[in-house]
């Protein structure tokens, strides 16, 4: 209700609203043609494009279909598949163990992680393959082995692949393992743990949940880094539709069929990175429960909140 | 300053230092402690920030080293091992084992995050006990219901309040029936209003006999409950005795300063 010392102004707008219950708000038009008007010029200009693309080009997508399925384009798959698989497994061990060196108190374990970290991080990545493919021209042999016979296109690209992923996988791991909280360890400790037994069951189970989330983007971009191999000669996805497209010059064609296999391996792999992440938040204060286990504890909630 | 008998068989400590010593680099954080816990008794260890108290109690399970003294936890020297007749450091089995058979309660809880809080309860006996999966929830859900939480078994540490993560943390120390338990002020990470619910806690513990060491802020809790009371500043017992005398009519003008301030603003903070 009005004061007497609010101003006069206010007090007969406030007796106004007062007098009529029911307030119809008007919209406010100016926005909202605004945002309309620059969807409308978007949409010209994507519809534009698109147009050009699909009147004017000349793509032949019952080609991109008939490579989509080939087995030649298949077996490309299953060796990009290969080389992301085995390098993601070996980078997770050998990443673990740099990880583990990293964090340890002996200083030259420390350093040499550190150095590793620092070499093969810190050079990219095509370098890196084309330098183990090349291996030969300064280690003619390896350990008695002829090194042109122990390198291929194939164990070039693991190895470059692999050596390089181990590094960041290095530096995710040990983010994790830095994460959890010192405290969680001084309680495993003063349960009786042994120091090996409560990294692997108190510390590693935390520290998933944080390393999760970066090592499947590391993955994704693992799985489409290995396309750089095909400088090599390897004869992954982009090496064999690159091979295809010079024998019968569809070139934009076969470069949409590898595109279409990337985006749908990646789509893949971050459905199953959502998934493993989902089955590692447990007690992380986010964790589904089920309808009925929510009304039960709402009620012990309520029924305690009355006791005390 | 001898503790009060209990049984007779007080003459053996649960706890004996002699003497301990040990230094951060330069700070010299501990610089001769001589303290005895004898079976039954709760010694409660007040002092300063920074005076070395939580150090201390950390020592005692092998969380921190010591460079000087003997700190004896039974019939054992913590720390070492004897093979033939030298000493060694003590394998990490070894120090495993005996931790098992100490509780430590810890001033953020550090209740595991992703068990619910039967399974933080029963971890030590399942993980390190070896106690079957049926038989350890039966007990852990008994010591759930001393602490007054059986209804929340199955709640995650990040659903429970902070009162109730210290019970649950509790609960979980004195799972293994240990000879001894620490607190390592287990009161001051709480909100005002939670510190009485872990305080009802312990004090039950002490009417059943429980061996306990216990770092804390809260004074009147002290006198109400302690055996024995030790003053810790700058790494030295500085006065020692009953409750009654040490924190009613403390000899050292040190030890009355520090009762004025704590006082005055019993929220200290470490």
């Amino acid at each position: 209700m009005p004061t007497m010392t609010e101003p006069s102004a206010v007090s007969a707008i406030r007796s106004r609203l007062a007098a009529d219950s029911d307030i119809q708000l008007h919209k406010r038009w100016s926005p909202r043609i605004l945002t309309g008007a620059a969807a409308a010029v978007v949409v010209l200009v994507v519809g534009i494009l698109a147009y050009t693309v699909i009147a004017g080009g000349t793509l032949h997508w019952d080609v991109v279909l008939q490579y989509f399925f080939s087995g030649e384009v298949i077996k490309g798959v299953g060796v990009t598949l290969l080389l992301t698989g085995v390098s993601l497994v070996g980078s997770a061990i050998l990443g673990s163990v740099l990880a583990t060196m990293r964090v340890s108190h002996n200083v030259v374990l420390k350093v040499i992680a550190s150095a590793y970290v620092w070499f093969f991080r810190g050079t990219p990545v095509l370098v890196q393959v084309v330098f183990w493919f090349n291996l030969a021209l300064f280690l003619p042999r390896i350990a008695g082995w002829d090194t042109n016979q122990l390198i291929t296109p194939m164990t070039a690209a693991l190895l470059a692949l692999l050596l390089n992923v181990s590094a960041f996988m290095c530096e995710v791991i040990r983010g994790g393992l830095l994460s959890v909280d010192p405290g969680q360890v001084e309680a495993a400790l003063s349960i009786g743990m042994t120091p090996r037994q409560s990294l692997l069951r108190i510390v590693m189970p935390q520290a998933i949940r944080v390393i999760l989330p970066a090592a499947g983007n590391l993955a994704i971009d693992l799985l489409k880094a290995t396309s750089l191999v095909y400088v090599i000669g390897t004869r992954e996805l982009l090496g064999t539709v690159q091979s295809i497209s010079s024998q019968t010059f569809y070139v934009i064609e076969m470069l949409i069929v590898a595109s279409l296999w990337y985006l749908l391996l990646v789509s893949v792999a971050s459905f199953l990175q959502a998934r493993l992440e989902a089955h590692f938040g447990r007690g992380a204060g986010r964790q589904a429960l089920s309808r009925r286990e929510r009304l039960r504890r709402r009620a012990i909630a309520h029924t305690e909140e009355k006791v005390i | 300053m001898t503790a009060p008998a209990v049984d007779g068989v007080a003459d053996v400590p649960v706890v004996s230092l002699r003497g301990v010593r040990k230094n951060f680099g330069d700070l010299q954080v501990l610089d001769g402690i001589d303290l005895d816990v004898h079976a039954g008794e709760a010694a409660f260890v007040i002092g300063p920030s920074g005076s070395g108290k939580s150090t201390m109690l950390r020592c005692v399970n092998s969380l921190e080293t010591y460079q000087g003294g003997q700190i004896w936890v039974g019939d054992y020297l913590v720390g070492a091992e004897r093979k033939g007749d030298r000493w060694v450091e003590a394998a990490p089995k070894v120090t495993a084992a005996r931790r098992a058979d100490i509780g430590m309660v810890f001033q953020r809880f550090n209740l595991f995050p992703m068990m619910t809080a039967l399974d933080n309860v029963v971890s030590g006996m399942r993980m390190v006990g070896g106690v079957r999966k049926q038989a350890a929830e039966r007990r852990g859900m008994e010591l759930l219901d001393r602490v007054g939480l059986s209804a929340r078994a199955g709640f995650y540490p990040s659903q429970l309040s902070g009162g109730q993560q210290q019970r649950v943390a509790i609960a979980r120390a004195i799972a293994a029936n240990p000879r001894l338990v620490l607190f390592d002020e287990p009161t001051s990470a709480l909100d005002p209003e939670l510190v009485g619910e872990v305080l009802d806690v312990m004090r039950d513990l002490t009417r059943e006999g429980m061996t306990m060491m216990v770092v804390t802020h809260e004074i009147a809790f002290a006198l109400e409950v302690a055996d024995s009371v030790y003053f810790i500043d700058h790494g030295v017992v500085v006065e020692s005795g009953p409750p009654s005398q040490v924190i009613r009519d403390p000899q050292h003008a040190r030890t009355r300063e520090f009762l004025t301030r704590v006082r005055n603003d019993p929220h200290e903070e470490p």
